[in-house]
């Protein structure tokens, strides 16, 4: 079997590639998602701590 | 064993353990899963019915288990929060509904493209598929109800509620295929075993339990920030060095 065969899925590429590709690319989202959240949250916490810093 | 237990169920310290375990969850999930995609393309033989195509089962599979297992033990959490007030399980119910969600939709994007090739339709309007959209439905609302409620306590009660009533669900897609005469087909994995061939299993399998991980990973990483924002301004909270620095 070579690598063209392969890709072609005997005429179902599209739904096969289709189907993993998806399914990657919304792993790929959900870590990159819960990274920025953190981030950010992180970012938040550090704003609070020092306005309530500043008010007291 | 002198472990403490209930001293990990405080948000406090399992802040920390989380931290810990995340690692040890991730890296085993993208190696199997890895392993399960080069059995499931290159070790499985091709299917003497679907041709090629049947190799969409390796993903559509764990992922439907785990759209389902995974509402379960957030329903699991939403209701040990709602009877002990245990403010941790609330946050881990809310951690697992957007990777349950998600798990549902690929579950239902996936099955859209086996369907189309072998049923000859995206969709059709069958107990299994309607059940499972329901679950989609169920995870989206859980979501949204929870993020509509200003007060976080009184958004665990409202939400808990929604998961445990909607728990009833889950029977439904798993015995749909049984009570009613479905377009799907019938289990692959029976509680009486399998037919497939032994490759087939082992792909299946290597990409359920990476699944089963990356969901324990992602989790953790998520309750993380949720920790954070709800224990904001306490002094722990600040006294951290992420937080410090």
């Amino acid at each position: 079997m070579n690598w063209s065969e392969f890709f072609a899925m005997n005429g179902y590429a599209f739904y096969v590639w289709g189907s993993y590709g998806v399914a990657v690319a919304v792993f790929a989202v959900e870590i990159l998602m819960v990274r920025h959240r953190r981030k950010q949250t992180l970012r938040n916490l550090r704003l609070m701590r020092d306005e309530m810093g500043e008010s007291a | 064993m002198a472990i403490n237990w209930f001293k990990y169920s405080a948000p406090t310290t399992f802040y920390g353990l989380a931290g810990k375990l995340i690692p040890f969850f991730a890296w085993p999930a993208a190696i199997l899963f890895v392993i399960g995609l080069y059995i499931g393309f290159f070790v499985a033989p091709t299917d003497a019915v679907q041709s090629e195509a049947y190799r969409i089962m390796f993903i559509h599979v764990p992922s439907s288990i785990l759209s389902m297992f995974i509402y379960l033990i957030m329903a699991g959490y939403a209701a040990l929060g709602l009877i002990f007030n245990t403010r941790l399980s609330s946050m881990m119910a809310q951690a697992l509904a957007p990777t349950g969600a998600l798990f549902a939709f690929i579950s239902l994007w996936t099955g859209a493209l086996w369907g189309k090739p072998m049923w000859g339709a995206w969709w059709v309007w069958d107990a299994r598929l309607t059940s499972e959209l329901i679950l989609l439905f169920l995870y989206l609302g859980f979501i949204a109800l929870q993020a509509s409620i200003e007060d976080p306590r009184r958004a665990d009660r409202a939400s808990a509620l929604l998961a445990i009533v909607g728990s009833v669900n889950v029977p439904i897609i798993y015995f749909s295929v049984k009570w009613w005469n479905t377009l799907h087909q019938g289990s692959s994995i029976k509680f009486s075993g399998t037919t497939m061939h032994i490759a087939m299993q082992q792909a299946m399998f290597s990409i359920l339990i990476a699944c089963w991980l990356y969901v324990i990973a992602m989790s953790l990483a998520r309750v993380r920030s949720i920790i954070l924002e709800r224990e904001a301004n306490t002094t722990w909270v600040n006294g951290l060095k992420e937080v410090r620095s």
